[in-house]
């Protein structure tokens, strides 16, 4: 057996997170139980709730309310736990992102990585390797656990609107990883805030979006626009045009981050 | 070939002076030192040669591999040891020197093991547990650990019991002999003169002397110790002058026919005229130039 391992870094990444993965997997999976477990109890009293939702005026639009029937399990999932994994899974991606390279300075341990025999192309494939599977990885237990929780709590399981949801927020994280990856590349300090604040933003023009239909060209720029569960469940798939602006957005941050970093000068 | 070879290396963060116009040639197998006071310039030069920093002017080659274009190559030969040694928290030694090692793709474990033997060093310990002794000691087996041929130690012993050091010392010396090229900046001047051959001086970024200890010694300062008295006001290039009830003694870097002269015209009853030690060799330059 081989003493050393391939793929040092990823592995190294994935160990350095595998904690900050553990307590926001839980997380937002415990937040999405209980939303789920609640949905029994609340089915039955959802001709008046559903009426009091749906009479809120903005902040009925701003969640897709309006549209949706919360008495429905799909319904009731896209807007209670589509929010909580939304937002949930877009500060861990924005935070995982952001600090995927910065951390390196700002613990001064980007002098022991460079000096290294490893050419910085490799740390940056690797580094973004490691941030795209744990994205994968805390998305595929919320999807598994989801599943788990609307079984146990007796519903059927409504795949279709599920995998869309899940695929979305899936979909989410990623473009903000990539964004926030472009940013780390700049930043010598802790880029905590920046990611916090840019995911925090992003879902704020969503909920602006969905009020207004003046600003409704927000969900161009917002990636949580083809994440909007009313929209999903609407169309019965994704809207591509915003997906593919994402997934744009989010190839340029990874581009950027490898113009940047490539000569980037370590203090 | 040279194992570094700098020419005209210069860099400036925006309008500051980091290092200006540095010439520098370490020879394979030499036991390098470089001196200076801090913020001279040494870790900008070592930064620059690790490909951390890119230079302003000038150029480096590293075993005649130029430090831009064949970073990697050069890093798979050079161990370097920082002056201020970070590892990523919540590692236990062990799995720092296996990062490092994994980094190189090489099985360091046996050069490992008996490192951290000689330096007493416990692999299963924490590094946020580690006091800077044991944190400069972690740093040293990683840039010793894959034997390289080129070793840059940047104020290496800073933490180190004087035991350590010796024994860190010692395993330099062996390394050396081995044929291992050592360049070893530190503001220490006694850790140059008692391991190094050749040294060079560094100042407001700029190379004050170059050379082999010897030749830096002899280099036109003398320490003059005398009994009696003798007019100094007239002499020019005496420094580090003081006196005492017998007479006086000073470092001289003038004419000796002028010191001549003047011990002459004084009254002195005895004298030395000695060769000033690399110390005070070192102040001679910090002051005058």
């Amino acid at each position: 057996m081989r003493y050393y391992e391939k793929m040092s870094i990823f592995r190294h990444e994935l160990r350095q997170g595998r904690s900050a993965l553990a307590i926001w997997t839980f997380s937002i999976a415990v937040l999405m139980g209980i939303c789920v477990f609640l949905f029994p109890e609340m089915k039955g009293e959802m001709d008046a709730v559903g009426d009091l939702f749906s009479s809120m005026g903005g902040f009925t639009a701003a969640f897709g309310m309006d549209r949706l029937n919360i008495g429905t399990l799909t319904g009731f999932y896209s807007v209670e736990c589509g929010s909580i994994l939304g937002l949930g899974g877009a500060l861990f991606a924005a935070l995982l992102g952001v600090s995927s390279l910065s951390k390196e300075e700002r613990g001064k341990t980007a002098e022991f990585l460079l000096t290294h025999p490893v050419t910085r192309k490799r740390i940056l494939t690797e580094k973004l390797a490691a941030v795209l599977a744990q994205i994968a990885v805390m998305n595929l237990i919320l999807l598994v656990s989801s599943l788990a929780f609307i079984k146990l709590v007796g519903e059927k399981i409504p795949w279709k609107e599920i995998l869309l949801i899940h695929g979305a927020c899936f979909l989410l994280g990623l473009e903000l990883a990539g964004i926030c990856f472009g940013i780390s590349a700049f930043l010598r300090r802790s880029g905590t805030g920046i990611g916090m604040g840019l995911a925090v933003m992003l879902y704020f023009l969503n909920l602006i979006a969905n009020m207004t239909e003046h600003a409704g060209f927000l969900k161009y720029i917002t990636p949580f626009g083809y994440c909007e569960g009313a929209d999903i469940l609407e169309k019965g798939g994704l809207d591509a045009g915003l997906v593919t602006i994402g997934m744009l957005l989010a190839a340029a941050g990874v581009v950027v981050a490898y113009c940047k970093y490539g000569s980037k000068e370590i203090r | 070939m040279d194992a570094i070879k700098t020419e005209g290396l210069t860099k400036y963060y925006g309008k500051v002076r980091g290092i200006e116009g540095i010439d520098l040639t370490v020879g394979q197998g030499d036991f390098f030192g470089f001196i200076g006071p801090n913020g001279a310039g040494k870790s900008t030069t070592i930064r620059t040669l690790l490909g951390l920093i890119r230079p302003s002017g000038g150029r480096a080659q590293i075993f005649g591999l130029d430090i831009a274009r064949d970073r990697k190559r050069i890093l798979e030969r050079v161990g370097y040891l920082p002056s201020e040694a970070a590892f990523y928290p919540g590692m236990r030694v062990r799995e720092v020197l296996e990062l490092s090692a994994g980094l190189r793709r090489q099985d360091c474990r046996k050069t490992a093991g008996e490192l951290c033997q000689r330096l007493q060093l416990d692999t299963t310990r924490k590094v946020e547990e580690l006091s800077l002794g044991n944190r400069k000691k972690t740093a040293i087996v990683c840039a010793l650990q894959h034997e390289p041929e080129l070793l840059i130690l940047d104020e290496p012993t800073s933490g180190l019991d004087p035991l350590m050091q010796k024994e860190f010392f010692e395993i330099l010396r062996e390394r050396n002999r081995k044929g291992t090229t050592i360049f070893l900046s530190s503001h220490v001047l006694s850790e140059i003169q008692h391991n190094c051959t050749r040294a060079a001086m560094i100042r407001e970024g700029r190379i004050l002397a170059s050379g082999s200890l010897e030749e830096l010694s002899r280099r036109g300062v003398k320490r003059i110790r005398l009994r009696g008295s003798v007019n100094t006001e007239a002499l020019s290039g005496v420094q580090d002058l003081r006196f005492s009830a017998e007479g006086a003694e000073f470092l001289y870097a003038g004419e000796m026919k002028e010191l001549l002269g003047a011990l002459a015209a004084g009254e002195v009853q005895d004298l030395s005229i000695t060769e000033p030690d690399l110390e005070e060799v070192f102040l001679h330059y910090y002051e005058i130039l």
